[in-house]
């Protein structure tokens, strides 16, 4: 049978990747050494996976390990491929999709900086306060504000700067742990 | 007893006790260190090879010869650039080589010295693991790491890169069992299957009607007992077995059981029954894209059971029902004994339809073509090879292209680690320098590299070496004068214009053979050509054998692109085989 014989029209069942794209928060515990970020990065570069947020930071000493946050979207199926590739890597210990496996905490620190005069300046101090920001620096015509909270909370209070007179903002990336008493 | 030596030193003492004879390599200004420590000692054999390239392959046809970790010492720059190309080959087909390259003294790096690289950021994306040595007392620690990880679970690529002031600097070297747990806890390879997936694999089993073994790399990979216990299964189910390229001769290709090659280039009968199977068992394969065609038309119908060592195969592209993630060997061992504890009788009657089907699509006789009187069939002389050599121990070795399809397709193997080719990434150049590293591990098996006249020249400065180690290797070049699968896919996909697929100014190969101090051997005549075999099969030295066969053959059977597993073209076609693909297929490759 050649396949040119054959009718048009195709038998056999397909799937189409129906699948949606999801945001996923992870938790990737490795050893600190040199070279580990680069591989992990260079993982999500060279499978065409996204990454949205990094957080990178020894959390053990002794251990010697560090905890890498990493936000991602991905569909389910190429989220378990995440997973699973990152596992493979020699210096990784576990991987954990906390946004799959219950609930989460997700913080983020950000520095903003406004400057102005007047009723703009005077705005700016009440908004912070109401957003329970910390002034980290301050001159006579400028603020430094420190806000933590989840990154919906950041987003709002950056927006509400705008007009204001925002200068630059900097922000962490995302920090998460699971809720409850077990560890990872 | 921890005993206190130089860097260098400590290289040459692990490799002893990581129990490696050879190894193949160059020198160069950072690696003179370690060269000196190696021409203090006679334990390690150093072969001098050509090209770097050439060393990383010839590592590759070492360890996928004997299943021992193949070693390659490089120096620092272009030694290890050159390498890059073998590190991803390896990585590509899970074959276990370390390389050692030489860096510049940590005071230079990030300076641009002169034969600086960025080694591990070079070699991160194509080694399974990596490693910069910046301190002497790490350098025995981590060359035994090294071994353990190129070899263990899924095997790969290791790169350890030495600064030379590391290889100068004396520290204290601790044997494989004095340096304690290894740095990286984080590393479990898996090993046995989960025992209740391997009891859920064999109810599957017994139920089947119209299973397959689809077996793979792995198997070889997992060692020759792994071979043993899928003979032992197939005899015991009476099931048909089929395998990648990179798995032939786990199964014998003698068995009535075999199917032959399945894939882009497989037989009918293998593809068919992929196709119509309602229970895949996939052991050690990785459902690559050549392996499966259109991917939404694969095997619709089948329930399909997956065994791999690397969970990360598994549902990559395709969806599996019943994973067992493990070592391969163990998983079949426990599978014949579970099977055993059920029953002691094949499936023989209920998979008798399954068979008579199965007949039917052999009868196709895929791998069929006109033979001609006038001009060597590239089909044809590999069935005379294989006459040729049957009774002898012999390992085959191959470039990429036509010849290394037509090879997997009419060369037959009965035994695992007697065949090397490049898989996964498709080197050209890889069959020459592979052979050599074979014919080190087997002075005196036969190892022929049957070659295309394009790929060899690749690599075919390794002839050298073969030369001066006297390695008699055999390189059988089927000479069509064309790059030939780029000619036959530029007539399947655009229009028969053969841009650069030629092969002009070819050497005289007889001539170059003379040259290099090797014998050369032509033949173009179908006549003469089993005498021509057998002069090089007597030649006591490497052979250079340029057999000029017909330029325009097809490698057929093929599944085209954007096709499924029933839509094979067979060789009985004979119309424009420009029309097959369309617009969307073409865009596949």
């Amino acid at each position: 049978m050649n396949a040119h014989l054959l009718p048009t029209g195709s038998p056999y069942f397909s799937v189409p990747d129906t699948q949606k794209p999801e945001r996923h928060t992870l938790s990737v515990l490795v050893d600190n050494e040199p070279g580990i970020l680069a591989r992990v990065v260079g993982l999500f570069s060279a499978r065409g996976y996204n990454i949205d947020s990094l957080t990178v930071s020894e959390t053990e000493h002794e251990k010697g390990l560090s905890r890498i946050t990493v936000v991602t979207v991905a569909t389910p199926k190429v989220l378990t491929q995440i997973k699973l590739q990152l596992e493979r890597l020699v210096p990784v210990h576990r991987v954990h999709d906390l946004t799959s496996e219950g609930k989460s905490l997700e913080r983020e620190l950000a520095l903003i900086k406004v400057a102005g005069s007047g009723e703009p300046r005077a705005e700016a101090l009440r908004l912070a306060d109401a957003f329970r920001a910390q002034i980290v620096d301050a001159t006579t015509e400028s603020f430094v504000f420190e806000v933590t909270g989840k990154p919906s909370k950041i987003d709002s209070f950056i927006s509400l700067m705008v007009p204001l007179g925002l200068v630059e903002v900097v922000r962490t990336g995302l920090a998460a742990i699971a809720r409850g008493p077990e560890g990872m | 007893m921890p005993e206190q030596m130089t860097g260098a030193e400590m290289v040459i003492e692990a490799l002893i006790d990581n129990g490696v004879e050879h190894i193949f390599g160059y020198p160069g200004g950072a690696a003179l260190p370690i060269y000196d420590a190696m021409f203090q000692q006679d334990k390690v054999q150093h072969i001098l090879v050509r090209h770097e390239q050439g060393a990383g392959h010839m590592a590759e046809g070492y360890a996928r010869s004997t299943g021992k970790v193949g070693v390659v010492l490089v120096t620092s720059g272009p030694g290890v650039t050159n390498v890059v190309t073998p590190l991803t080959d390896a990585l590509g087909d899970s074959i276990p080589i370390i390389v050692i390259s030489a860096q510049v003294s940590t005071t230079l790096i990030g300076t641009d010295a002169f034969q600086e690289c960025d080694t591990v950021g070079i070699t991160r994306s194509c080694t399974k693991h990596n490693y910069l040595v910046k301190s002497v007392n790490d350098l025995a620690r981590v060359l035994h790491e090294a071994f353990h990880i190129a070899s263990s679970g899924r095997p790969g690529p290791v790169l350890v890169d030495i600064p030379k002031d590391v290889q100068f600097a004396m520290g204290t070297y601790l044997g494989i069992d004095e340096v304690g747990p290894s740095r990286h806890k984080s590393y479990h390879p898996a090993t046995a299957g989960d025992a209740s997936a391997i009891e859920m694999a064999v109810d599957l089993m017994m139920r089947a009607e119209r299973p397959i073994f689809y077996t793979g790399g792995g198997v070889i990979n997992s060692g020759p007992a792994a071979s043993e216990r899928l003979r032992e299964l197939a005899d015991l189910t009476g099931f048909p077995v089929t395998s990648t390229l990179m798995g032939l001769g786990a199964f014998p290709g003698s068995s009535p059981q075999w199917m032959g090659m399945l894939g882009m280039h497989g037989t009918y009968e293998a593809n068919m029954a992929m196709h119509d199977c309602d229970l895949m068992i996939n052991i050690g394969a990785r459902f690559d894209d050549r392996i499966t065609g259109r991917i939404d038309a694969f095997s619709p119908g089948s329930t399909k059971i997956h065994v791999d060592v690397d969970p990360s195969s598994i549902n990559k592209n395709v969806r599996i029902d019943l994973p067992v993630v493990g070592d391969c060997g163990l998983v079949l061992a426990e599978m014949v004994r579970v099977w055993r504890s059920r029953t002691n009788q094949p499936r023989t009657e209920a998979i008798a339809p399954w068979w008579k089907q199965i007949a039917g699509w052999r009868a196709k006789n895929s791998l069929g073509f006109k033979n001609s009187d006038t001009v060597i069939k590239p089909q044809h002389a590999i069935r005379r090879l294989y006459e040729a050599t049957r009774g002898r121990e012999v390992f085959i070795t191959t470039e990429v292209g036509q010849h290394q399809m037509w090879a997997a397709q009419h060369f037959h193997f009965d035994q695992p680690n007697h065949w090397m080719t490049s898989g996964g990434l498709g080197t050209m150049g890889y069959g020459l320098p592979a052979a050599v590293g074979v014919q080190v591990a087997h002075p005196d098996a036969l190892v022929i590299d049957i070659a295309g006249e394009a790929s060899v020249q690749m690599t075919m400065q390794e002839l050298s070496t073969a030369m001066q180690y006297r390695l008699p290797i055999k390189v059988f070049i089927l000479n069509n004068e064309r790059m030939g699968m780029v000619r036959q896919w530029q007539d399947l996909l655009h229009g028969g214009r053969y841009a650069h697929s030629y092969s002009e100014s070819l050497p005289d190969f007889v001539k170059l053979a003379e040259a290099m101090g090797a014998k050369g051997i032509k033949c173009d005549d179908p006549a003469k050509l089993d005498a021509a075999i057998a002069e090089m099969l007597d030649h006591d030295g490497p052979v250079l054998f340029d057999c000029l066969v017909e330029r325009h053959e097809n490698c057929l059977p093929m599944i085209p692109s954007g096709k499924p597993h029933n839509e094979m073209i067979l060789p009985d076609f004979e119309e424009d085989i420009g029309s097959i693909i369309d617009a969307k297929g073409r865009q596949l490759v």
